[in-house]
C-alpha cells in the first residue's frame, strides 16, 4: 500500500513549467528516492508534499485521502537549504522548532533529552548555534526533524556536509526508522547511498517522470546484456573471432590480467559466448556487467536530452 | 498551543533578552526629554497669516487715546493687528465670535498692575508666537508706568521692584459655549512628541521586522518553519512579536520618563502633590466661571487659584492638559501607533522576503520610507495651520496619517476626519497584508536572485 501519492502534478512558474504532470507512489514502509539532476523540479515536489506550495493541478494523497493541513505533523522535513537561528540556544531552538509540530513541551523536552545523549551532545543544549561547527548544526537538525517521529521523513540531500562518520550515524538511524515502520523520501544525486538505502526510486528530468519502479526492476531492465571476461590470451584473436557474432566493446589490460566487455546481441546466448571463449583463450572470470544506479541516470538523462535536442533540430 | 502565538512568543523573547533592547531602553527616557524642548523652537516659526485681535481694555492703561480714537499700545506686526474696543461688552462679543472676524480677543482687567494677567479668548489655539508678543509689549509697557510713578532715587530698588511678568492664559470658546483653558506650548509639545514618537516606533520596528526575514531567509531556516507553519502565519506572527516588543519598550520608556520628570520637578523643589489636588477644583471654578459672570469671574477664578493652587505654573499645565482631552488623545495614540506600525511592519516584511542581505533592501526602502520623512517634513507646518489644506491631506493618506494626525489631535480635530483617516488606514492595512502575504510566501524561499519590482508583482499574481 503505498502512504504518498501524487497525481499528474503541474507546477508553473511564470513562463517556466516546474512539473509537467509528475505522478509518484511512495510505498508504506519503504525507502524511497527521488532523483534527477539539479533544477529538474524535485524541491518543488518536496514543497509541495509539505504544502508550503500548492501544485496548479493534480493532488497529493497522503494514507489514502487527500492530504490536509494537520497532516504536517506527520511528516518530518530536512530541507536542503536548510538552518537554525544563529543567536538563539540550541535546546530553546530545538524546543521550539518541536512544538511548532505540534508536541507538547514536556514531551519535547523529554524526546530532546534521549536524542540528545544519544548523539553525545547534550553538553551543547545551552550553546548559542553560532558556536556550533556547520556538522554539529547538522546533527541539531536532523533530531528536530525526526523528534515528533513523524510517519513519513523527507529528506533533500541529508548528507551534504557531513563528515563520513556522521553520515554512517545517519544512515544507521534512517534504517532503523525503516524498521520501525517509517516510509522515507530520500532526494539525492548520491548514487551509491541510493543502492545502499532505496528501494524505490523516481527518477526525474526536466520536470518529467522518466523512470519509476523498485531498485531492482529498474536495474534489470537497465542490465545490458554485456559479459565482462577475465582472460589469458590473445587480444586481437578474440576481437576477431568473436566480432562475427557478438560485439567486443573494449579490452583492457590492468595488472591482474587482461578484461574484456563483450556485448550478446540476444538475451539467449551467454552460453554461445562460453563455447567460444573456451576454444579461443583460458577464462579466468565471467561476470554479466549490471549496471549502477550511476550509470543508469547519467545514461536515462543524457538520453532524454539528447531527444530533446533533436527534436529541436527538426 | 496555537502556533502563531508561539512564533510572537519566541519572536518577543528573543528580543526583549537582547542588550539592544536594554539600552534602549534606558537612553530613550533621556532622548525623549531632551525633545521636549523642541517644540518651543518650532512654535517660533513665523506664520504668514493676518490676524486682527479685538483688545478689551478695562483698565485703560495699555489703550492710547491721542488720535481720538482708541489704539491700543501693543505695537502691530506684519501679520498681527490689533483693534482697541472701549464700548463693547467681552459677552457680546463672544455670541458673536465668529462672524466678527476677529482670531481672538484679548481681555485686559481692570486690576491689570496688581494681578498682572491678561485673558486671550479665541476658537483656535493660538499659535506661541502671538502670545509671547503680546505678553512682551504689555510688560514693556506696564514696566515703563511704574519707572514713570517710581522716583529714580534708589534705582536698584526700583529696578526690581518694576520687573514685570505677564502671563497669557488663553480660554477657548468652543462650540457649546464652555471655556476651556489651553496651553499652546503644552498642545505643541503633546503632538509634536507623539508624531515623532510614531515615526520612530515605525522605522526601528519595521525594519526589525524587515531584518526578522532577511535573517530567517539568510539563516536558511525558514523552510524549516514552513514546513510546519504557514508563511502567512511566520509573517503575521513576526509582525505582531516585533510590534509588543515595541510596545513593551515604550511602556518602559513612559514609565521612565514619568520617573525622571518627577524625580527632576521635586529636585527644582516643586510639590507635585499640590497641583494635583488642587487642579479638579481649579477647572470646576473654571466651568462656574465662564459660565455665569464671565471674564471678571474668569480673572478671579485665576487669583482664587493662584492663592490656593500654590504654584501656578504646574496647575495651569495639568488644567490645560485636561483641556485637550488626554484620553481621546492617547486613544489615538494607540490607535495610530499600532495600525501605522502593521502597515509599514508588512511592507518592511515584503522588502525582507525579497532581498538576500541588507545590503540589498535600499533599493525597496525609498518608497517607504519616502511618505514617513514627508510627514516629518511637513509637521512644522501642520503644526502652525492644523488645520489648513496641508494637514488636513497628509493626516487622511494613510502612509503619513500615523504620524502627521497625532501632530493635529491636540488641536481638536473634526470627528469626521479622524473618523476617514482611520478608516483609510484599516482598509490599507487590510490591502497591505494581504499583498505582504502573497510576496512573502514566494520571496521567502527564493535565493540568489536579483529581484526586480516587475519579479514582485509576478509573485504577486502567483496562485498559492
Amino acid at each position: 500500500m503505498d502512504l504518498l501519492t501524487t497525481h499528474d502534478i503541474v507546477k508553473d512558474f511564470q513562463g517556466h513549467r516546474a512539473l509537467d504532470h509528475v505522478s509518484i507512489n511512495v510505498p508504506k514502509g519503504s525507502i524511497f528516492g527521488l532523483l534527477g539532476p539539479n533544477g529538474a523540479g524535485k524541491t518543488t515536489l518536496i514543497r509541495i508534499i509539505n504544502q508550503i506550495t500548492a501544485p496548479d493541478t493534480g493532488s497529493v494523497i497522503f494514507d489514502g485521502r487527500p492530504i490536509r493541513r494537520d497532516d504536517v505533523f506527520r511528516i518530518g522535513y530536512l530541507p536542503e537549504e536548510r538552518g537554525l537561528y544563529k543567536k538563539m540556544k540550541v535546546g530553546e531552538q530545538s524546543l521550539y522548532l518541536a512544538q511548532l509540530k505540534g508536541l507538547s513541551q514536556a514531551e519535547a523536552r523529554k524526546r530532546l533529552k534521549y536524542w540528545f545523549e544519544k548523539f553525545e551532545i547534550d553538553s551543547w543544549w545551552n550553546k548559542k548555534v553560532e558556536e556550533l561547527s556547520k556538522g554539529m548544526q547538522q546533527k541539531v537538525q536532523f533530531i528536530t526533524t525526526v523528534l515528533h517521529e513523524p510517519e513519513l521523513l523527507i529528506f533533500d540531500e541529508p548528507f551534504s556536509g557531513f563528515d563520513p562518520i556522521n553520515v554512517n550515524l545517519l544512515k544507521k538511524e534512517i534504517l532503523k526508522m525503516k524498521e520501525n515502520g517509517s516510509t522515507i523520501i530520500f532526494s539525492t544525486h548520491n548514487m551509491a547511498s541510493v543502492e545502499e538505502l532505496c528501494d524505490h526510486i523516481s527518477l526525474v528530468n526536466e520536470s518529467k517522470t522518466l523512470l519509476e519502479g523498485s531498485v531492482s526492476e529498474v536495474r534489470k531492465k537497465f542490465s545490458s546484456d554485456i559479459i565482462s571476461v577475465g582472460f589469458e590470451g590473445d587480444p586481437e584473436a578474440i576481437r576477431q573471432k568473436l566480432n562475427k557474432r557478438f560485439e567486443v566493446l573494449e579490452i583492457k589490460e590492468n595488472g591482474i590480467g587482461k578484461e574484456a566487455r563483450i556485448k550478446i546481441p540476444g538475451a539467449s546466448e551467454p552460453n554461445e559466448l562460453i563455447k567460444e571463449l573456451v576454444n579461443l583463450t583460458e577464462i579466468h572470470s565471467y561476470n554479466e556487467v549490471i549496471p549502477g544506479m550511476n550509470d543508469i541516470f547519467i545514461q536515462v538523462v543524457e538520453s532524454a536530452s539528447k531527444n530533446k535536442k533533436t527534436k529541436g533540430h527538426e | 498551543m496555537n502556533k502563531i502565538s508561539l512564533i510572537i512568543r519566541r519572536e518577543y523573547l528573543t528580543r526583549v533578552r537582547k542588550k539592544s533592547f536594554i539600552i534602549m531602553s534606558a537612553i530613550g527616557p533621556l532622548l525623549f526629554a531632551a525633545l521636549m524642548v523642541l517644540p518651543a523652537v518650532f512654535a517660533s516659526m513665523e506664520d504668514k497669516e493676518l490676524r486682527t485681535i479685538a483688545v478689551i481694555d478695562e483698565s485703560m492703561v495699555l489703550t492710547s487715546y491721542a488720535s481720538g480714537q482708541p489704539v491700543s499700545v501693543i505695537p502691530e506686526t506684519e501679520y498681527l493687528k490689533f483693534t482697541a474696543l472701549d464700548d463693547v461688552e467681552l459677552e457680546t462679543l463672544k455670541e458673536n465670535f465668529e462672524s466678527t472676524g476677529y482670531y481672538a480677543v484679548l481681555y485686559i482687567p481692570s486690576n491689570i498692575f496688581n494681578s498682572e494677567r491678561a485673558i486671550l479668548y479665541s476658537n483656535k489655539q493660538p499659535s506661541l508666537d502671538i502670545s509671547s508678543h503680546i505678553r512682551n509689549a504689555m510688560e514693556r509697557e506696564i514696566e515703563n508706568m511704574k519707572l514713570v510713578a517710581n522716583d529714580i532715587e534708589n534705582l536698584d530698588q526700583i529696578l526690581k521692584e518694576v520687573e514685570t511678568n505677564i502671563s497669557i492664559s488663553n480660554i477657548k470658546w468652543t462650540k457649546s459655549g464652555e471655556a476651556k483653558r489651553s496651553n499652546t506650548g503644552l498642545v505643541m509639545g503633546i503632538g509634536y512628541a507623539s508624531g515623532l514618537l510614531i515615526y520612530m516606533f515605525i522605522f526601528i520596528y519595521g525594519s526589525m521586522t524587515m531584518r526578522g526575514v532577511i535573517e530567517e531567509k539568510s539563516s536558511r531556516i525558514v523552510e524549516v518553519i514552513v514546513s510546519s507553519v504557514r508563511p502567512f502565519q511566520l509573517m503575521m506572527g513576526k509582525i505582531i512579536g516585533v510590534g509588543m516588543v515595541g510596545l513593551t519598550q515604550f511602556v518602559i520608556w513612559i514609565v521612565f520618563t514619568g520617573i525622571l520628570v518627577v524625580g527632576a520637578t521635586s529636585i527644582m523643589g516643586f510639590d507635585m502633590q499640590q497641583p494635583a489636588a488642587g487642579q479638579p477644583a481649579a477647572t470646576e471654578l473654571f466651568a462656574e466661571g465662564a459660565s455665569t459672570a464671565g471674564a471678571a469671574a474668569d480673572a478671579e477664578a485665576l487669583s482664587d487659584e493662584i492663592a490656593s493652587g500654590g504654584d501656578a505654573f504646574i496647575a495651569d499645565i495639568m488644567a490645560s492638559f485636561e483641556s485637550i482631552r488626554p484620553g481621546k488623545i492617547l486613544l489615538a495614540f494607540l490607535f495610530f501607533f499600532l495600525f501605522g506600525y502593521l502597515m509599514y511592519g508588512s511592507l518592511f516584511a515584503i522588502i525582507g522576503s525579497a532581498v538576500d542581505n541588507e545590503t540589498e533592501t535600499q533599493q525597496f526602502m525609498l518608497p517607504i520610507t519616502l511618505p514617513l520623512i514627508l510627514g516629518i517634513i511637513v509637521m512644522a507646518n501642520v503644526m502652525n495651520n492644523p488645520h489648513g489644506p496641508l494637514a488636513f491631506w497628509f493626516s487622511i493618506f494613510p502612509l503619513t496619517s500615523p504620524v502627521v494626525m497625532m501632530v493635529r489631535m491636540p488641536f481638536e480635530v473634526p470627528a469626521w476626519e479622524l473618523a476617514l483617516s482611520a478608516g483609510l488606514l484599516i482598509l490599507t492595512i487590510l490591502g497591505a497584508v494581504w499583498v505582504a502575504g502573497k510576496i512573502y510566501r514566494t520571496g521567502i524561499l527564493m535565493y540568489g536572485k536579483k529581484v526586480t519590482y516587475k519579479e514582485l508583482w509576478k509573485w504577486l499574481r502567483y496562485k498559492n
